[in-house]
């Protein structure tokens, strides 16, 4: 039970310094990996806090003002340390290069710089947090954000800071996906993994200096007194809010494209199917990258905003969950007449369709304008985007985790107690979310601290809900952890994958592949014989 | 079958004819995206159990979807995405567009609390009385960050929003009460910030708005003014401020536009297009007055924002609004009457 004796990435130095200088892709992966985890749970900490505030109407264990704070922690721990890095920085910046047979990305001392940028980023952001923390929710709408009294700025800077991170991630990615394909890996034989993220990197280069710039803004108000949100002084507060979401809403795509991207690797590796509609699935990543930009308007159809523009955001809307559709009917066709083996990220992949459907229909919903009048922050649309962001982006970063980690780290996890936990946590989101739904129906405002009691009994179940996720986190933490030194040897390919990743030495050698691999058939193939079609 | 649905679905009670609307297309929405669900759940669990893999060796046929597979599952999705968003904005401008012979009541946010002020003079922190069977309209601002006025029985909120007047309307057939919430995170005590709305008969609505005129504590007192209707403050406001050394109220241009008819008026611009003078106008332009400049006047007027309270700048339209040609003498509107807006 000796580690792999082959040269690989984890044994190129082992020393502190080594890792802190490499430019090695999937060392920088796998410290983002090691990042964004400790900060899910620096954000599930705080997202507990706040279910136990909640188990009763009044005060339960802390005030109004340490209620305010906490969500807004959460919020912005989870959306901008662990949502949007981590599968892009992390499972990407591991998979890309192995995918498309390069021996790493095309600049990797910016690569470097985009993980040091996160830490300093982080740092600041956490050094708010223990100035006091700020109140004003991740949204940080104007005029609130610019007069309370709270430690705003060093969440302000942090996040601006995690933005350059972000960006030169992306850009990154596109010059490597450009650039750096092996000789015959034409556009339309790259895995739909990395169609994902360069669909994804799309996004982080045009829409995060968007939220760099309006961060700047609201500093610069709060410093200086600038005007440019306030009414007082002939600014307009609603303004903040398009420019927010411009960044926002297609940020949400951040999240979820790369997800889809694990999803359809996953499908296809555990069904050994080619993917039912290859090309559909990269246009519709395009699509979504595209559209995702003109629908930021349909979080303020309660704002006095035009009826005629919330009739045109909303219609945009629509569009954008037809290429979430196309992508599910793809993954079920990659099930039929598969061989499909249930194994942990297969369940998690499972739970992903059925969040990310559900979740989005829901979406659909709310888009109707006249019915968001009703939903507009509330509990449902929390449950909305936690069924999405947390649900099926959470599943989606553990179905990676659990495929990819004989992958990085040459070891097997314990199989039972892994799909065990994968039950559990899809039941825990189900108990924890649905509840929430129902309280969104029954008129619960969002950000509320305290609440009238005839709220309390869903409230009461969405905490029990926690409780149950919150032990499958710890249990999966738990064996990961064992394996990574005591699971058994995974040896090149565990699962029996066709994906491209899987051709070179698991863990990989540090330059990744000894012979540039070739690539005479598309991805994801696992038959030769040509069927045309279901019927 | 309307009561069954609502109970499974945890919607509060219908208060309000738009909930009564809107909660048909809950209803079709939310069901569809069930039985969807179901199906889909289905037919994967089918394909777990039926293609399940038996041999570490097992094969797989390569299958390809058709164009005509693909179309279909682009086609039925969006159509039936676009008929929900036609159902649902038809519903919408309706619910955006207040008739014209609604009750108009003034609503301030601010932290944290509720002040409706009626046009015929009470105000109340809190609690909005209205009467039953008669569209209200809200007219929303706020004196501090932005609150979202949220009625879950009516199926419907609006943010209010400082420096600008946004408007909500609503019908309660039947008397009752109803739960106020702010639904936009204002703060410290934003969950506490509650209110109500009370529905009255009609005739009870009348009893209680002259009981108000009579027992407010300012009436009782001896010598004390009989509380003012919002258009009589806002007679004293625009002489106080001003207003009136620029704008005539007897139909005679100035400096600015007479006052005299302007309410309801569209009037065109300096560089083209046209706007109506309606509450959002007026209001815009006391706070930015430079935005939106009437055609043959100069831009001199300065603004007003920190110099107005939202309480001030309301009781200005007010009184703006009750400056209508052909009409003799000036009196307090104690119920507006909208000229047509062709709306």
């Amino acid at each position: 039970m000796s580690p792999p004796a082959a040269e690989s990435y984890l044994s190129d130095g082992r020393t502190l310094w080594s890792w802190l200088t490499t430019h090695d892709h999937k060392r920088i992966g796998v410290m983002f990996l090691g990042l964004t985890l400790f900060f899910f749970l620096v954000g599930g900490l705080f997202a507990l806090a706040l279910r136990i505030e909640l188990l009763t109407p009044g005060r339960t264990i802390m005030g109004h003002l340490a209620y305010n704070r906490m969500f807004t922690l959460h919020g912005v721990t989870m959306v901008w340390l662990f949502m949007i890095p981590a599968i892009p920085s992390a499972f990407g910046n591991f998979l890309v290069p192995l995918m498309i047979g390069a021996r790493d990305v095309a600049f990797p001392r910016l690569n470097l710089a985009s993980v040091y940028l996160y830490v300093l980023g982080a740092s600041v952001t956490l050094w708010g947090m223990f100035e006091g923390g700020a109140d004003t929710g991740w949204t940080f709408y104007t005029p609130y954000s610019t007069t309370t009294g709270t430690a705003v700025l060093p969440v302000l800077v942090g996040v601006f800071i995690i933005g350059f991170s972000t960006i030169l991630t992306g850009l990154n990615f596109i010059a490597t996906v450009h650039t750096l394909r092996a000789p015959g890996l034409t556009w339309m034989k790259v895995p739909l993994f990395v169609w994902a993220i360069y669909g994804t990197a799309i996004i982080q280069v045009l829409a995060t200096p968007v939220l760099g710039m309006v961060l700047l803004l609201v500093a610069l108000e709060r410093v200086v007194g600038a005007g440019i949100f306030d009414p007082a002084r002939g600014g307009d507060p609603i303004l903040f809010q398009h420019l927010f979401w411009f960044y926002s809403h297609p940020a949400v795509y951040i999240m979820v494209l790369p997800s889809m991207g694990v999803i359809s690797e996953a499908v296809s590796a555990f069904s050994r199917k080619n993917a039912f509609s290859y090309r559909m699935i990269v246009y519709s990543t395009l699509g979504i990258a595209f559209v995702g930009f003109f629908t930021w308007g349909h979080h303020m159809f309660a704002s006095g905003q035009s009826t005629f523009g919330s009739g045109a955001f909303g219609a945009m809307s629509m569009l954008v969950a037809i290429f979430t559709a196309i992508k599910i009917f793809s993954w079920l066709g990659t099930l039929y007449r598969g061989s499909i083996a249930i194994e942990s990220p297969l369940i998690y992949t499972l739970g992903f369709m059925f969040f990310l459907f559900f979740g989005g229909m829901i979406g659909v919903a709310y888009a109707t304008t006249s019915l968001n009048l009703h939903w507009h922050d509330t509990y449902s649309v929390v449950a909305h985007f936690h069924f999405i962001m947390v649900g099926a982006t959470v599943m989606a970063f553990l179905a990676a985790l659990h495929y990819w980690f004989p992958k990085m780290f040459g070891r097997c996890f314990p199989a039972k107690l892994a799909n065990g936990a994968a039950v559990l946590i899809i039941f825990g989101f189900i108990a924890t979310f649905v509840p929430q739904f129902l309280l969104g129906n029954l008129g619960m405002p969002r950000r509320y601290a305290d609440y009238p009691p005839h709220f309390q009994s869903l409230h009461v179940a969405s905490t029990a809900g926690a409780s149950l996720l919150a032990f499958g986190f710890v249990a999966i933490a738990f064996y990961l952890a064992w394996s990574l030194r005591h699971g058994a040897v995974a040896g090149d390919n565990p699962w029996g994958s066709e994906g491209f990743e899987w051709r070179s030495a698991s863990p990989p050698p540090t330059h990744n592949f000894h012979v540039t691999p070739e690539y005479p058939t598309g991805p994801h193939e696992y038959a030769r014989e040509e069927v045309p079609h279901a019927a | 079958m309307n009561e069954l649905l609502r109970r499974l679905f945890f919607l509060p009670e219908q208060g309000s004819t738009f909930a009564v609307k809107v909660d048909h297309l809950h209803f079709v929405l939310l069901l569809t995206t069930l039985a969807v669900a179901v199906g889909i759940g289905a037919v994967g669990l089918f394909f777990l159990v039926r293609y399940r893999r038996r041999t570490a060796s097992d094969a797989t046929p390569r299958v390809v979807a058709a164009p005509w597979m693909e179309g279909l599952f682009i086609g039925v999705p969006l159509s039936l995405f676009l008929l929900w968003f036609v159902l649902g904005f038809q519903q919408f401008v309706w619910v955006m567009s207040p008739p014209q012979d609604s009750l108009d009541v003034y609503v301030t946010g601010k932290q944290w609390m509720w002040k409706f002020t009626y046009p015929g003079g009470p105000s109340a922190i809190d609690t909005l009385v209205v009467p039953a069977g008669r569209p209200v309209r809200l007219l929303l601002t706020s004196r501090d960050v932005i609150h979202s006025f949220y009625v879950p029985d009516f199926r419907m909120k609006r943010d209010a929003v400082p420096g600008r007047y946004t408007d909500l309307w609503f019908e309660a057939p039947k008397p009752g009460r109803h739960q106020v919430l702010c639904a936009e995170y204002c703060g410290l005590d934003h969950s506490v910030m509650r209110g109500e709305v009370v529905v009255l008969s009609p005739s009870d609505f009348d009893a209680w708005q002259d009981a108000q005129r009579r027992n407010l504590p300012v009436a009782a007192l001896p010598g004390a003014r009989t509380p003012e209707s919002m258009a009589v403050r806002g007679e004293r406001v625009a002489a106080a401020q001003g207003c009136l050394q620029c704008h005539t109220v007897t139909g005679a241009p100035h400096i600015g536009p007479t006052w005299l008819g302007l309410y309801g008026r569209r009037e065109p611009l300096e560089g083209g297009g046209a706007v109506l003078a309606d509450e959002a106008y007026l209001t815009e332009s006391m706070m930015d007055p430079l935005a939106k400049v009437v055609a043959g006047y100069a831009p001199v007027m300065p603004g007003y924002h920190g110099r107005l309270s939202a309480e001030d700048s309301g009781a200005l339209v007010e009184f703006i609004k009750s400056l209508r040609p052909l009409r003799p003498g000036v009196t307090a509107a104690e119920e507006p009457v909208y000229v047509p807006t062709g709306r």
